[in-house]
């Protein structure tokens, strides 16, 4: 990053949590509270087909039976999910033919957040399914790709015109039981994102969606379903902010990616939603539950995140390598600073033989957080011939910061290799000085530190993507020495 | 003058190292100082340079007209300061060629000049490079990571030629390099020296100063200069050790 970059960033920062406004529109926001009839409430406002709603009833009689998880290494109050509401949309959605019948006050938001919509403004090759709280506003370069076959909607969108596809695809990677979050998510899920892209199709251009978390105490239950059929391939980009609010929020999202045989995709995230204050107050929680599964022969699924905001990230995007040959992969940059707590890592498990995974991590940890890596390589029985590289590093900056790496493995086949690494690193002082000595300042000396340590990761993000991946690291660890 | 140090005290931990430093550089001067280990050299360089982990209990320091103990390390190093460390500092991840367009480019901006761009400044690293006979794929790697002792203290040289400072405080730079490194980096260093700029040369050996010829040499004891003289006295060193020096020291102050 230039230094006239950075500079930039520091102001930036300097005006503390940039997207901390709230938009001032009329919601339909449902009571507070949890139970059967908020369920069919929320399928009823969306006209779902029935399977959906008995699928979401399931799910929540599921999750009445189940406790919260405790076993992550993060610490937080216990949430009143009975203080949650848990739909809130625009009140008005009117069908749009374009971008021009967007409601103004929307558009600025957007604006406000430098996401502008515009085609003439949008980077030339992005699509953008920009979610608004609960649900899609807006979609773009809709043509181009439906030309192609290519299905790229909300996910009501897609329950409404592809039926079939939501029925046969829905909770076969992250089933409805699978865990607190995402079982919750599965009874209350309001909107998403949704993809298909047919047999044998490069998907041309990056498909992006923006979530955004608005009205005060909603819950934000997103719900995002991919599928590249034989041949096909995608790369999906996420990217996240949310407005400031003292109480914390909750945000248990779903992804599921499905390859079949020689597919690929790849999913990146950058998220930088409010992590709190400097002493800790308020800060999105951030419970989410990611899992592709390279289903055919030779296919394909990678993860690659940065993860630099919420006061607390609970996080394994996780490959299931079924097909034979398939291939897994996680690159991760996850910051801490302040008082946030991040406990993400990744689970690979190998099904089908000569499989692969690659696991990059790189946690940074500055001012008095905590972050930790969890992974899990799995070898099944039948998993002949399975790889696994893992690298985990952590780097401090101060003293008063923990890092801690939690790596698991279960190998139940002999002819698995499976090779881990892990580095612990400080920025040190005298590496601090000797770039000061060379008429660099700290934040700047910090700033090469760090993206020269991230650069790995971010050699796996799109190039935009790569550019605020780098600024957002900027942003959250100014001012973190001297 | 370029620099005067007058009377300067420096402790670390309650300990005081520097005791009372007098000392004065002209431009186009080149000045030698050696001592025991222990006796405050690098403490003296690092001083200069703005650590912050001593503390300057009396003295002062002017450079360039400027009291040099109130800027920050970094705006010495852009008012033309350069420290080649004795013990230089790895950076994983950060490449050389990263490090010094950074630092090149912060200079030139304190100093109100346009950044160099991409061409001009590889033209200028290759130039440099051949100064102290670099290896090509030294510049592409990360900060000294995984150098040799000898590489690191080449690399110290390299980058100096880039940054071209006005003042160079070369803290043992001959230690760890070979026969034929020393004589490269040593006329490299001779090629950078000009009637504009000024050398500090810490080190233990004569041989060094068989290739830059130093105007002045200091003899740094116990934080304080007991000694001056010309390029002949590093001979005498060379030849008698410290020890009569430090019996006339003792008779001087005793
Ligand atoms: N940060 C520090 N903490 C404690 N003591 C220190 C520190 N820095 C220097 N000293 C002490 O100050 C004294 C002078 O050290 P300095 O490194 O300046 O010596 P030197 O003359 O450069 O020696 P050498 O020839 O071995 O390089 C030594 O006794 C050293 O142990
Ligand atoms: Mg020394």
């Amino acid at each position: 990053m230039s230094i006239t970059e950075q500079k930039k960033i520091e102001e930036i920062a300097n005006a503390d949590y940039k997207y901390g406004f709230v938009t001032d529109i009329d919601a339909i926001t449902l009571p507070k509270g949890l139970s059967e009839d908020i369920i069919i409430k929320i399928s009823e406002i969306k006209n779902e087909p029935k399977f959906l709603l008995e699928w979401r009833l399931k799910a929540f009689r599921h999750w009445q039976t189940m406790v919260e998880p405790d076993w992550a290494n993060i610490h937080y109050q216990k949430i009143d999910y009975q203080d949650i509401s848990y739909y809130s949309a625009p009140k008005e959605k009117p069908k749009l033919n374009s971008l021009d019948e967007v409601d103004p006050k929307l558009r600025e938001t957007f604006e406000k957040l430098g996401i502008s919509i515009d085609e003439q403004k949008r980077l030339s090759n992005v699509a953008v399914d920009a979610v608004f709280d609960s649900v899609s506003v807006a979609t773009s370069f809709k043509e181009t790709l439906s030309d192609l076959g290519i299905i790229f909607c909300s996910f009501s969108d897609a329950v409404k015109n592809h039926p079939d596809l939501i029925k046969k695809y829905l909770g076969t990677v992250v089933p409805y039981t699978d865990n607190f979050f995402a079982t919750l998510n599965s009874a209350v899920f309001s909107d998403g994102s949704f993809v298909y892209i047919p047999k044998g199709v490069r998907c041309p251009m990056e498909l992006s969606t923006y979530f955004r978390i608005n009205a005060a105490n909603t819950g934000q239950f997103e719900r995002t379903l991919i599928i590249a059929d034989e041949g096909a391939y995608v790369s999906y980009l996420e990217g996240c902010t949310a407005p400031r609010r003292d109480e914390n929020q909750l945000h248990a999202a779903v992804v599921e990616l499905i390859t079949l045989d020689n597919a690929e995709i790849k999913y990146s995230t950058v998220q930088n939603w409010y992590p709190g204050d400097k002493d800790g107050k308020g800060g999105i929680f951030n419970f989410v539950t990611k899992r592709g599964v390279a289903r055919g022969i030779n296919s394909k699924i990678s993860w690659t995140q940065v993860e630099t905001g919420s006061a607390i990230t609970w996080k394994y995007p996780s490959c299931i390598l079924q097909g034979d040959n398939s291939v897994g992969e996680f690159h991760s940059v996850a910051l801490t600073n302040n008082y946030q707590q991040a406990d993400t890592g990744t689970k690979m498990i190998h099904l089908g033989k000569n499989t692969s995974s690659t696991i990059i991590s790189k946690g940074i940890s500055a001012g008095k957080s905590n972050n930790s890596y969890r992974g899990l390589v799995k070898v099944t029985k039948k998993a002949d011939n399975a790889r696994n590289f893992s690298q985990c590093d952590s780097l401090l900056i101060g003293d008063k910061c923990g890092a801690h790496t939690f790596p698991y493995l279960d190998i139940n086949n002999s002819s698995a290799q499976v090779e881990h690494e892990a580095t612990t690193s400080k920025i040190g002082e005298d590496q601090i000085f000797y770039l000061n000595q060379r008429g660099i300042s700290t934040d700047d000396a910090i700033g090469l530190i760090v993206n020269g340590y991230c650069k790995e990761v971010f050699k796996k993000l799109p190039m935009e993507f790569a550019v605020e991946a780098q600024k957002l690291l900027g942003i959250s660890l100014e001012g973190s020495v001297g | 003058m370029l620099l005067e140090i007058k009377n300067l005290h420096a402790k670390v931990e309650g300990k005081e190292i520097l005791k009372g430093i007098n000392l004065n550089i002209n431009e186009g001067e080149v000045h030698a100082i050696m001592g025991p280990n222990g006796s405050g050299k690098s403490t003296l360089a690092q001083v200069l340079a703005g650590r912050e982990d001593y503390e300057i209990t009396e003295g002062e320091v002017i450079y360039n007209g400027k009291n040099l103990l109130e800027l920050s390390p970094e705006d010495r190093a852009r008012e033309g300061i350069f420290l080649a460390f004795q013990y230089p500092v790895e950076i994983p991840g950060v490449s050389n060629t990263n490090l010094l367009k950074t630092a090149m480019n912060e200079i030139r901006k304190y100093r109100g000049q346009e950044a160099l761009d991409a061409m001009e400044f590889l033209t200028l690293l290759k130039e440099k490079m051949k100064i102290v006979e670099l290896d090509q794929s030294l510049i592409n790697r990360s900060v000294n990571e995984g150098f040799s002792g000898g590489e690191k203290k080449k690399n110290e040289i390299f980058q100096m030629a880039v940054l071209e400072p006005q003042l160079s405080i070369l803290d043992e730079t001959d230690s760890g390099l070979d026969i034929d490194a020393l004589r490269i980096v040593a006329n490299g260093i001779t090629k950078l020296k000009s009637d504009k700029n000024a050398i500090i040369v810490v080190t233990h050996y004569q041989r060094l100063l068989n290739y830059i010829i130093p105007d002045f040499v200091h003899v740094l004891y116990k934080g304080q200069i007991i000694k001056s003289g010309g390029k002949d006295l590093a001979l005498e060193l060379e030849d008698k050790g410290y020890d009569w020096l430090k019996v006339d020291k003792f008779q001087v102050t005793g």
